[in-house]
C-alpha cells in the first residue's frame, strides 16, 4: 500500500526524521489557512498524487509541472490554483493521469548538497538493506547503472537491528563530517526505526539534503507498506487513499480477486498467480495483447466468476475473453457451471475461449458444450491462446 | 528414492482443525500419506477423524513429535500466527517444516529466517503448494502428499519439478503425466520474497538424487533466485534441465518499489532470467504449454531416458 508524500512526512516527523515545515490544502479556501502556517519567503507547491515524476509532469489543462518553486507565498497560492482539481500526467501515471486533490505547501529549503537514502528488503539475504548515495535528486536507477561506485549498501541483521558502526560507515561513505555527520546519523537511525516499526516495504528519500547551517532534511518522501502486515497496522490503513487506486481493482478486491488493468484487448480470467501471469505471456507469444491480470485464487466460485466477468467487461478496450482454469482440487464442472451462469447473467457478446483442465474435466466440458452458448473450448493453454488471438484479430 | 519426503514420512498437520487444514489433511490421508498427528493449541486429546483414520491432536508440536516420531510438519494456521507456528516446528527439532499459509508479514519472515539460520530444520514456503512424492497406486496414491496440490495429477517416475507458483507446478506435472513421464518429487517453494528454501537448494537435492533423471525449474519475475540456480546448474549439473519464467508481460513496478530494481540488479526481469537460462544450457519453454516438451527435448539432446 502506498501513501502520499505529506502523509509519509507526518510519519517521518513522528519518528524523528527531520522534514521542511509544511501544510496541506484541499480547497482554494484552505490555501490561505495552510500558507498562514508557513513563514513568508520561498515556498514549494507540491501536487499530492502517488505516482512519481511529478516535477516533470504536465496537467491536462496544459499547465507544466506538478511541483513548483515559488519566491513568495502569494505566488505559491496562485500556482496551487493551477494544480488543484486538475489532472496531472507523469511518466508513471500513464496517459490518463491522476486528479490532484491535495496540495502540499512546504518551506523551500536552502540546499547545500543532495543525497539519496532508501531502506527496503534485500531478497538475496532476506534482510533489510539501507541504500545511500552521494547522488541525490536524480533517478537512482541511472546512478546504479552509470556510477555504481557512488551507491552504498548496508545489510541490517534483524536479530540485532541497525548497529552504530553501520551508521558511521554510511555517513563516512557519504563524506559527511561535523554537524552534518551527526544529523545524518540521527536521521538514518530514525528512518530505520520507522521502517521496522511500521512494517514498511520501502522508504525512500530522494533527495535527502544538507543545508548551509548543517541541517539534514528529507526533502521528498516515498513510503510503501507490506500489504500482508496491514491487519496489524490500523493507523497505516487509515492513510489509504482510494482515489489513487483503480476503481476496478478496488471492486475486484471485494470479491477476493486480484486484478491489474493493462492496455491490451484480450481479457484473462485465471486461477493462480503464476498461471495468470503466464496466461498473459502466452497471449503475447501468439501475437495478442492481454487486457488484464486476473487471479480468482484457488476457488473460483460462481459469484467470483460473475464479478470477474463484470469487471472485465467494464473495460471498453476488451475484444475477447480467455478463461484459463486448472482445477486441481476444484471440480471443473462446478467452474463450468459458474462460467455458463455468469455468461447468461452478463449477456456476453464478445468471443469467449475457455480452457479447462483437471478434476472432472469431461463433465465440465460437457456443461460448456450443452449450454447453448457460443463458448469456444481450448484443449491446452497454447491451443486456447491461439484461438482467442485469432478471434479478436 | 525421491527428495525431502517418502511414502514413509510421518507428518504433523499444524492447524488441522481449521477448515483449510482439515480439508487438505483428509486429501493427504486419502492419498495414503502418513498423517500421524495434528496440532491445535487447546484441543490436545481430541481426534481428527476421516474414514477409518483417527488422528490424535496435540497441544504442541513437541508433544506431537514425542508421541508419534513425526519428522515433518505442514502449517495451515492463519497469517498472524504462522511465524510462531514455523518457529514451534523448528524448536521441536523437526527435519522439515512446510508452510502453506499465504499472507505472512514480510517482517515476520525476515525474523523467522534469521532465527532458523544454522539450525537443523529446513523450511519450505511460505505461500506454497507443498510437496508431492508420488506413489505407485491408482492416481499415484500411496505416495506422500503434503500441502494443497492435487495428488491424482502425479505419476511416479524420475522428473523433479521445482516452482514458486502452485498452478504452474500443477501445469508442468500434468503435462508430464499425460506424456506418461512420472515425477520423483514436485516441490513448490512459494511465491513470497522471503522463503525458506530456494530454487538452488532444491536443484542441488535433485542433482544428488540418483532417482531423478531430469529437472524442470519454473520461475517468475523478481529476485535473482532462478539466476543463481541456473549458474549452479551450468557448473555442476549433468542432468537435462528445462525452465520456464512467468511474467514477461507483467507491468514493471507493480509489485516492487523502484529502488527494488537496484538491489535486485538488472537480472530480475523475465527477459534477463530467460537469457541466463539459455546461456546456462537450460532448455527454455517458449510458453507454459511447452514445459514438459522442453524437458523431453533436453533429455533427448543428452541421451537421457526420462520414463
Amino acid at each position: 500500500m502506498n501513501i502520499h508524500e505529506y502523509q509519509a512526512k507526518a510519519l517521518f516527523e513522528k519518528f524523528g526524521v527531520p522534514v521542511p515545515k509544511g501544510a496541506t490544502a484541499t480547497s482554494p479556501e484552505e490555501f490561505i489557512t495552510a500558507l498562514a502556517q508557513l513563514p513568508e519567503g520561498p515556498t514549494m507547491v507540491k501536487s499530492q498524487i502517488h505516482a512519481g515524476g511529478r516535477g516533470k509532469g504536465v496537467f491536462t489543462n496544459g499547465y507544466k509541472g506538478g511541483v513548483k518553486f515559488c519566491k513568495t507565498k502569494a505566488e505559491a497560492r496562485e500556482v496551487a490554483g493551477h494544480m488543484l482539481g486538475n489532472v496531472l500526467v507523469t511518466a508513471q501515471t500513464g496517459p490518463a493521469g491522476r486528479k490532484v486533490q491535495t496540495i502540499y505547501f512546504t518551506v523551500a529549503s536552502d540546499i547545500k548538497k543532495e543525497y539519496y537514502l532508501a531502506i527496503l528488503l534485500d531478497r538475496a539475504s532476506s534482510r533489510p538493506v539501507i541504500v545511500a548515495s552521494t547522488e541525490g535528486g536524480v533517478e537512482i536507477e541511472k546512478v546504479a547503472h552509470d556510477t555504481p561506485e557512488r551507491l552504498f549498501k548496508v545489510l541490517v541483521d534483524p536479530a540485532y537491528g541497525l548497529a552504530d558502526f553501520q551508521v558511521r560507515e554510511l555517513v563516512s561513505k557519504l563524506a559527511l563530517t561535523g554537524a552534518e555527520a551527526k544529523n545524518a546519523a540521527k536521521l538514518i537511525r530514525a528512518l530505520y526505526t520507522m521502517f521496522w516499526e511500521t512494517d514498511a516495504a520501502m522508504v525512500e528519500i530522494n533527495p535527502m539534503i544538507t543545508t548551509p547551517t548543517g541541517e539534514v532534511l528529507a526533502l521528498d518522501a516515498k513510503v510503501s507498506f507490506d500489504d500482508n502486515a496491514l491487519f496489524r497496522r490500523p493507523e497505516i490503513v487509515a492513510l489509504r487513499d482510494l482515489n489513487e487506486e483503480d476503481p476496478k481493482e478496488i471492486e475486484a478486491s471485494k470479491y477476493g480477486l486480484s486484478y491489474i488493468a493493462l492496455d491490451g484487448s484480450i481479457a484473462c480470467l485465471v486461477n493462480g498467480a503464476g498461471l495468470a501471469m503466464s496466461t498473459m505471456d502466452i497471449i503475447k507469444h501468439f501475437g495478442g495483447s492481454p487486457a488484464n491480470f486476473l487471479d480468482v485464487g484457488g476457488g473460483a466460485s460462481k459469484e467470483q466468476v460473475i464479478a470477474a466477468f463484470k469487471i472485465i467487461l467494464g473495460d471498453p478496450a476488451v475484444k475477447g475473453i480467455f478463461v484459463n482454469i486448472f482445477g486441481g482440487i476444484m471440480d471443473c464442472n462446478v467452474i463450468a457451471t459458474g462460467i455458463v451462469e455468469a455468461v447468461k447473467e452478463v449477456g456476453l457478446k464478445l468471443p469467449l475461449v475457455v480452457r479447462l483442465e483437471g478434476n472432472n474435466v469431461a463433465a465440465g466440458k460437457a456443461t460448456l458444450a450443452q449450454s447453448g452458448l457460443t463458448i469456444v473450448s481450448g484443449d491446452s493453454m497454447a491451443d486456447a491462446a491461439q484461438k482467442i488471438v485469432k478471434l479478436v484479430a | 528414492m525421491a527428495i525431502l519426503v517418502t511414502p514413509q514420512t510421518k507428518l504433523i498437520v499444524q492447524g488441522i482443525t481449521g477448515d483449510f487444514g482439515a480439508r487438505h489433511a483428509k486429501l493427504s490421508l486419502d492419498y495414503g500419506s502418513q498423517v500421524v498427528a495434528g496440532v491445535t493449541p487447546g484441543k490436545g486429546g481430541q481426534f481428527f477423524e476421516h474414514g477409518s483414520a483417527r488422528v490424535p491432536i496435540y497441544n504442541s508440536v513437541a508433544d506431537a513429535k514425542a508421541a508419534t516420531g513425526a519428522t515433518v510438519s505442514v502449517i495451515f494456521v492463519p497469517p498472524p500466527f504462522a511465524a510462531d507456528a514455523i518457529l514451534e516446528g523448528a524448536d521441536a527439532g523437526l527435519e522439515l517444516v512446510i508452510a502453506i499459509t499465504e499472507g505472512i508479514p514480510i517482517k515476520d519472515m525476515i525474523r523467522v529466517k534469521r532465527a532458523m539460520a544454522g539450525g537443523a530444520t529446513r523450511l519450505i514456503g511460505p505461500n506454497c503448494p507443498g510437496i508431492v512424492t508420488p506413489g505407485t497406486g491408482p492416481g499415484s496414491t500411496g505416495g506422500c502428499r503434503i500441502g494443497i496440490a492435487p495428488g491424482y495429477i502425479h505419476r511416479k517416475g524420475h522428473v523433479g519439478v521445482v516452482s514458486r507458483s502452485g498452478t504452474l507446478t500443477y501445469e508442468a506435472v500434468y503435462q508430464l503425466t499425460v506424456r506418461k513421464i512420472g515425477q520423483s518429487t514436485s516441490v513448490g517453494i512459494g511465491g513470497d520474497p522471503v522463503n525458506g528454501t530456494s530454487h538452488l537448494d532444491v536443484v542441488k537435492m535433485f542433482n544428488a538424487d540418483p532417482d531423478t533423471h531430469g529437472i524442470i525449474v519454473i520461475g517468475e519475475i523478481g529476485g535473482t533466485a532462478e539466476v543463481e540456480a541456473a549458474r549452479w546448474i551450468k557448473a555442476n549439473c549433468q542432468k537435462p534441465v528445462a525452465g520456464f519464467i512467468a511474467g514477461a508481460t507483467a507491468p514493471a513496478g507493480r509489485r516492487m518499489g523502484h529502488a527494488g530494481a537496484i538491489v535486485g540488479g538488472a537480472e530480475d526481469t523475465a527477459a534477463a532470467k530467460i537469457a541466463v537460462f539459455k546461456e546456462c544450457g537450460i532448455e527454455v519453454a517458449a510458453t507454459p504449454s511447452d514445459m514438459a516438451d522442453a524437458l523431453v527435448r533436453a533429455a533427448k539432446a543428452k541421451g537421457v531416458t526420462l520414463s
